[in-house]
């Protein structure tokens, strides 16, 4: 039995990863509680104890939209006659700009990653999982790569695991770039080998899923809460949070600050925290205008938001979104229209051309946020950018791609318009 | 173009390792088209580029209409479907590095290499490409030369790692510094 001194029960994600994520080795892993979990539900548990569990330890998905994963669990048919083969899939896509933790996952403990799935495919009654990997992770894949054949060989996947009658084949998949592959349904697409463009919803993927199969997807830190979960309770995991949330979350940081990177903090601690006491504040000579909290498609807060609590709600109700909980700090010497520029080239590049807000309402935004950061903006392209906006709000849209692209645009627009304001007048970026 | 890669007749056939290697794709999938895109990869690992004969002939060996599989190999943009230099950079130009200055970054590689983001050198040495964030978004800015990535790069560890992978060149003069 561990005690309350391993690192495992404050930090469980990261605990065991090394400064220099060279990866865990099974034997390390297990060393360190590994595979504690897997063996627990394997040979005590039943796959409605094991879902219930995660039910009540509020595991919310990280890939963020924060739903809670034990519910979408439930989604799925699970009796005796529901249909196999039943799918799960990690979803390892991580391209939205700003964000860099699944990687550390990955790369550091893959056995981690590899035990939260089995024990959730145990859950589901899912005899066939894949990670679905973005391509440029080739460090991750070696790791992954090897950490699975390590798990197949100690009867920790394959047939009968652990002397159970749960059997499970666990594959790797590496994509070829896209950022809508990362969207769930596209994600499904794109591993039946078809270009990644989103499905429509009801039906939802726990019921026809992946080659018409039930599926869950989850993202790649969800997933790696799962073993720790079963290892050491739920009641565990709901104290690690200050508030409302359960668990811990990797918490990032990029920008000008002292020291950019990732830290694993319990959920619901102060944004200043991370910003200043973790980050150390911004680097000198710089100031803080504003942030990102989530990566690229969530809303800009303000310094004054620096005090709120770092978990869904709390940031929903700022106006925002949680997102991957990444900071991208926007400073001082840094024009918000150019990096609204940027961000929106992101989004019009890699739409998928579905639907017309979207494939269309993008590349003209961006256009229009070209001509006012070159100072040939007039105050009516401020009034097209925010209809725009609007077009691409949520509901108007096959996915949450375009949503997501409008949220910087939008709260740039409340909270810098002095800024967009100035381009006009001045007729050229005061920037520059 | 120049380009030492580019073959005269465009090849038809899957050679035996790459027929071993997608075969070993599809063995993880109920349908052999759900193989495409790591079939499209081993193709590329192999010929540094997919061409229209290996679109036909992967399609075939994946049993799927040519169209659709060209329709894939189109979406995703790590599928090159014209020839590359031997080296390819690519360079993150997503918002983190931005910050970082990644635009200046990318103007000192085409100033040393004499080529535009898009373009491959005259020798056929290397290709300038932009990227969407590397998910190393910590060591901005970043880039990733042949498949490996490095982070906190400047002018200066840029010129670097090209002489590192080709001494015998010759980079151009530039004003960046
Ligand atoms: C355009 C777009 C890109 C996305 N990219 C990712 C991604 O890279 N990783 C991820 O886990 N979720 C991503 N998502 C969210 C997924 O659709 C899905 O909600 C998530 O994988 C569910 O996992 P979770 O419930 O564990 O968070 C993306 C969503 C959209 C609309
Ligand atoms: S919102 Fe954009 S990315 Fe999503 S389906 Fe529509 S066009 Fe594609
Ligand atoms: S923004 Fe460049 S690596 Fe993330």
């Amino acid at each position: 039995m561990a005690d309350n001194a391993d690192i495992t029960f404050s930090k469980p994600l990261t605990g065991l990863i090394r400064e220099d994520r060279s990866p865990l080795t099974l034997k390390e892993y297990r060393a360190g509680g590994g595979y504690r979990g897997l063996e627990k539900a394997a040979k005590k548990m039943s796959p409605d104890e094991v879902l219930e569990e995660v039910k009540a330890s509020n595991l919310r998905g990280r890939g963020g939209a924060g739903f809670p994963a034990g519910l979408k669990w439930s989604f799925m048919p699970r009796d005796d006659k529901a249909p196999r083969p039943r799918y799960l899939v990690c979803n390892s896509d991580e391209m939205e700009p700003g964000t860099f933790k699944d990687r550390l996952l990955m790369e550091g403990n893959p056995h981690q990653l590899i035990e939260g799935m089995a024990c959730t495919a145990y859950a589901l009654g899912a005899e066939i999982a894949f990670i679905f990997l973005r391509a440029e992770y080739s460090v991750a894949a070696a790791n992954i790569s090897a950490a699975l054949k390590e798990a197949y060989d100690a009867g920790y996947l394959g047939s009968n695991i652990l002397g159970s009658d749960f059997s499970l084949e666990l594959h790797l998949h590496t994509s070829a770039g896209r950022y809508i592959c990362g969207e769930e349904t596209a994600l499904i697409n794109s591993l039946e080998g078809k270009r990644a463009n989103p499905r429509a919803k009801p039906p939802f993927p726990q019921v026809s899923g992946l080659f018409g199969q039930p599926t869950v997807v989850n993202n790649c830190e969800t997933l790696c809460n799962v073993g720790h979960i079963i290892d050491k309770g739920a009641d565990w995991f709901k104290s690690l949070g200050l508030g409302s949330d359960s668990g811990t979350k990797i918490m990032g940081v990029t920008g000008n600050v002292k020291r950019t990177g990732l830290w694993e903090l319990p959920m619901g601690t102060p944004i200043r925290e991370l910003f200043e006491g973790c980050a150390g504040g911004m680097a000198d000579g710089y100031s803080l205008r504003g942030f990102l909290p989530g990566g690229a498609s969530t809303d800009f807060l303000l310094p004054e938001h620096l005090d709120l609590a770092f978990e869904y709600d709390v940031i929903g109700k700022a106006g925002s979104r949680m997102g991957t909980a990444s900071l991208i700090l926007l400073d001082d010497k840094t024009c918000p229209v150019a990096m609204v520029r940027n961000l929106t080239h992101f989004f019009a590049q890699e739409s998928c051309g579905w639907c017309t807000p979207c494939r269309d309402g993008l590349p003209w935004s961006e256009q229009i946020l070209d001509r006012i950061e070159r100072g040939q903006g007039s105050m009516e392209d401020l009034d097209t950018l925010a209809w725009h906006t609007q077009f691409m709000a949520p509901g108007n849209t096959f996915c949450a791609l375009a949503p997501g692209a409008a949220e910087p645009i939008q709260s740039a627009l409340k909270y810098f318009r002095e800024d967009f304001e100035r381009h006009i007048k001045e007729g050229t970026c005061p920037w520059h | 173009m120049a380009n030492h890669r580019l073959p005269n007749h465009d090849i038809i056939s899957l050679s035996a390792v790459e027929r071993r290697e997608i075969e070993a794709e599809c063995r993880h999938y109920p349908k052999r088209q759900a193989a495409a895109i790591e079939g499209l990869k081993v193709v590329q690992k192999h010929r540094g580029w997919v061409s229209d004969g290996s679109i036909q002939a992967l399609a075939k060996f994946l049993e799927m209409p040519v169209g659709e599989l060209e329709g894939v190999a189109t979406f995703y943009n790590l599928i090159f479907r014209q020839p590359v230099g031997k080296h390819v950079i690519m360079v993150c130009d997503s918002v983190c590095c931005w910050v970082k200055g990644s635009d200046p970054l990318t103007q000192h590689i085409g100033n040393r290499l004499g080529i535009k983001p898009g373009q491959t050198s005259e020798d056929g040495l290397f290709t300038l490409l932009p990227i969407v964030c590397l998910g190393d978004c910590d060591r901005a800015p970043t880039l990733m030369i042949d498949g490996q990535q490095h982070g906190h790069v400047d002018a200066d560890k840029l010129d670097q790692l090209l002489l590192e992978l080709e001494p015998e060149i010759q980079l151009m003069e530039v004003s960046d510094g």
